[in-house]
């Protein structure tokens, strides 16, 4: 019996000592990044989530891209541009020289498959689709192939985002002879021009992308950046701190200082487009009246929010604009201040009379960073005012479920958070009367100002940068005294990298741009 | 025997079937669609209905299901929406992770409770069995995703020994030897509570044996204890603990939906929480028809094991 277990005992032993003797560290060159999720495609226009864009940046250009550290459109494929008066056809001109990975050449041709492919129904390679954001061109109504480096869009209407929508990861231009090889499954056996090539796909392991050393913008040092899906925030943090990543995204605020407190790591931190807010119904009572919903706004303790529950991983919001938008934002805007006794007198003034209100609360979701410790955080203060907010919970989809299609007849508040990539977006889907649920739109809690309606059209259609920014500067002052929501929280996004990592800087896109790090 | 064998095969496929259509139905009646969940925020009645079309989900429920059926018969189990890659790939490559890490699981747990199961049934009482009892306790209700967690604290982060997650090396690697190195820590922690269940069980079954007259018989024929311990007693014992194992096989495939998150295991378990989450329909599909067909399996082979053990069952 002895000589069984003592046997036992030391087979497990040999066992352990069969692994190598250490783990060994990412070598030289190659960086390591940890993704919170495996990627579904690596076709740009076939994506919707933020980690995939964040490898499809590295793969792809667009025409226009993100100047380093904003959210203003710089030349890219295209080297330059011209809108003409009436804000209806842009005209851009290519960059020449430029090949695909797989060799063949970029150019207006190119261009003009890229966007037919995702906005006609009878182009050939429509089937490799679907293209769920494909409406952020939904103005475009032609795209001529002037000559090889001239490329002409034609739009239904004059429509301003139009060169930031360019800029998204669904402009990226995707190599056409690749699509024509690989059909639908071009998403696993992605071409494009940027920095670095597909090389590698090993599902649920790793996605391996070498240095494209023709670049145009200038090769990468990098050898090659190494992708790694690691869904669960414990196992990426114990991946980091045993050194089998360089970079890791998205750190939970709980285990950000104990990378801070580390010389072995580096934390960055960068504002985005990024708000997360309530929903107030104004349809119905109590939120029907302004004063009750600029009591909402007072009575919550947003910088308790931040600071206690988020972590500092966020600042407060002032309005219904990221202050990431800078030339858009509205600086002189000052957050609703905390104050209580202000928020029961303006409940008072509402005609207020304690009867409960609905509250819509999601147990997780994109952008929605702690939703339920949020949620009851808020519940506690409307409590103090005096407002007994009932919570409901429920799981994301479910959640978009109910509160999509508006609040009425159901809740009177609901938590939602935006990231965008145009000051635009978020106001004109979610607070124009003419977004009303009912007419597609995310206007969940039925805002509607005819003043606001005019200056979010108007916005739309002039081309000047400085034009637009003064009308959204303007919008932003109305919205934040009409308070048809209350205003919580930007979110920064952060990112741990090891201190052998040099160069790496986040962007307010919240793309990872790799291009020019180093990792000696 | 084969006769057998083929009955019990054929008797798994209605319940196969009869498992599809109630995944089928489940996936329905849960609120929120595929194309909600792609299109998160985006997701207006107009971009939800324009996608549900070119994702084929605006068939009546009947009509999807009898072409997933169609499909099926032909070996192809469709598209999967949210990995853009065909089901049944997936679906098996997913599946031999996790029956690699089953299964390591397995042989793990039913060697230690094997051992540690008849060590406490012959020292009934005494300090082995003491120790062994409060170990297989502390084993059956430890949280094993906890465990994983501080496995991997203590090994990967502080002692670096093993690898944090993952199957295989990022870099290099790739051999037998990585495999069991990336192996080590989960297929432990997915042993630990079954371990414990199988060591209670044969040190039951054990002393149930010990005391029945052959064995005294065997004693007085002057054996060695050893020898009547493991030809004897516990060839009889292994007869009522081998459909636990196969009992725990299945428990076993269950728990690693934990482990396989915890380590980042590129395993079926983890893949069918995040189709669910996203309302992956064909994938939930393909992966529970899998799981199941490998449940049905694993009872029919403890179940002819143990007859072949057993002359009585014959």
């Amino acid at each position: 019996m002895r000589k069984w277990l003592t046997a036992a005992i030391a087979t497990a032993l040999m066992a352990l000592a069969l692994a190598p003797a250490a783990v060994a560290q990412t070598p030289p060159n190659v960086l390591v990044v940890g993704q919170i999720a495996e990627p579904k495609s690596l076709d740009p226009q076939a994506v919707t989530a933020v980690n995939d864009f964040r490898i499809l940046v590295n793969l792809y250009d667009g025409l226009v891209r993100y100047k380093d550290g904003t959210l203003e459109v710089e030349p890219s494929l295209a080297e330059s541009w011209t809108i003409s008066e009436d804000g209806k056809t842009y005209t851009f001109k290519l960059r020449e020289g430029v090949k695909f990975h797989d060799g063949t050449p970029f150019n207006a041709e190119a261009v003009k498959f890229n966007f037919d492919r995702m906005l006609k129904e009878d182009h050939p390679f429509a089937d490799t689709g679907p293209f769920p954001l494909a409406f952020f061109f939904s103005a475009v109504e032609e795209v001529t192939a002037v000559d090889p480096t001239t490329v002409e869009f034609k739009l239904d209407a004059p429509y301003a985002p139009f060169l930031s929508n360019l800029a998204y990861p669904t402009g990226l231009i995707v190599s056409p002879a690749a699509v024509e090889k690989y059909g639908k499954d071009f998403g696993r056996n992605p071409s494009g021009t940027g920095a670095y090539k597909f090389a590698e796909w090993e599902p649920n392991a790793k996605m391996v992308a070498t240095r494209n050393e023709d670049y145009w913008d200038g090769a990468p040092e990098l050898e090659a950046v190494i992708f790694r899906p690691i869904t669960d925030a414990n196992t990426r943090i114990a991946e980091m701190l045993s050194g089998g990543l360089d970079i890791m995204v998205e750190v939970p605020p709980d285990s950000l200082q104990q990378f801070k407190s580390s010389s072995d790591f580096t934390v960055r931190e960068q504002a985005g487009p990024h708000l997360w807010f309530l929903i107030l119904n104004t349809k119905e009572a109590p939120f029907s009246s302004k004063a009750a919903r600029q009591a909402a706004n007072y009575a919550i303790n947003k910088t308790a929010l931040v600071d206690n529950i988020l972590q500092g991983t966020a600042d407060v919001a002032a309005g219904p604009t990221p202050p990431a938008f800078a030339w858009a934002y509205d600086e002189t805007l000052e957050p609703y201040p905390y104050d209580p006794e202000k928020a029961k007198e303006l409940l008072k003034e509402a005609g207020y009379d304690g009867e409960d209100v609905t509250f819509y609360v999601t147990e997780g979701g994109s952008g929605m960073l702690d939703p339920v410790a949020m949620g009851t955080a808020i519940q506690a203060d409307l409590q103090a005012v005096g407002m007994n907010a009932k919570i409901e919970t429920y799981e994301w989809n479910t959640f978009l479920g109910n509160v999509n299609p508006g609040l009425e007849g159901k809740a009177d508040m609901a938590e939602m958070a935006w990231m965008t990539n145009d000051p635009d977006t978020l106001p004109f889907l979610a607070l124009r009367t003419d977004a009303f649920p009912d007419k597609g739109g995310f206007n969940s809690g039925y805002y509607s100002n005819p003043k606001v309606d005019d200056l979010l059209e108007k916005a739309r259609q002039v081309t000047d940068q400085s034009e637009r920014a003064a009308l959204y500067k303007e919008m932003q002052k109305i919205v934040q005294e009409d308070a048809p929501w209350v205003f919580v929280a930007n979110w920064k996004q952060n990112a741990v990298t090891a201190a052998t990592v040099a160069d790496f800087k986040l962007q307010p896109s919240f793309f990872l741009m790799l291009q020019d790090v180093k990792k000696p | 025997m084969a006769a057998y064998i083929a009955k019990r095969l054929i008797a798994a496929i209605p319940v196969l079937f009869g498992l599809t259509i109630i995944v089928f139905l489940i996936m329905a009646m849960i609120p929120g669609d595929p194309a909600t969940a792609i299109l998160g925020s985006y997701a207006t009645p107009e971009n939800v209905a324009r996608l549900n079309r070119d994702l084929g989900l605006d068939r009546s429920l009947p009509e999807q299901y009898f072409i997933w059926l169609g499909n099926l018969f032909q070996g192809d189990l469709g598209r999967s929406y949210t990995l853009n890659r065909p089901v049944l790939d997936e679906v098996l490559e997913r599946f031999s992770a996790t029956l690699i890490l089953a299964g390591t699981s397995l042989i793990l747990c039913s060697i230690f409770g094997l051992l540690a199961g008849i060590a406490s049934a012959v020292r009934q009482y005494g300090w082995t069995d003491k120790i062994v009892t409060l170990l297989v306790l502390i084993g059956i209700s430890t949280p094993s995703f906890w465990l994983g967690l501080l496995l991997i604290l203590g090994f990967a982060v502080n002692l670096r020994l093993f690898p944090a997650s993952g199957m295989y090396a990022i870099y290099g690697g790739g051999d037998l030897l990585d495999l069991l190195h990336h192996l080590a820590l989960p297929a432990l922690t997915l042993s630990v509570v079954a371990t414990g269940v199988i060591a209670r069980l044969t040190r039951t079954a054990m002393l149930e044996v010990l005391r029945q007259d052959y064995v005294r018989t065997a004693r007085a024929k002057g054996l060695t204890e050893s020898r009547v311990i493991f030809r004897h007693a516990f060839k009889s014992a292994l007869v009522s603990v081998i459909p636990v194992i196969g009992i725990q096989a299945g428990f076993v495939i269950g728990g690693a939906v934990y482990i396989e998150t915890v380590f980042q295991w590129p395993g079926i378990g983890s893949m069918l929480v995040k189709a669910i989450s996203t309302r992956d329909l064909l994938l939930v599909q393909g992966g529970v028809l899998v799981v199941a067909a490998a449940y049905v399996l694993f009872n029919l082979v403890a179940d002819v094991v143990q007859t072949l053990l057993d002359p009585r069952l014959r």
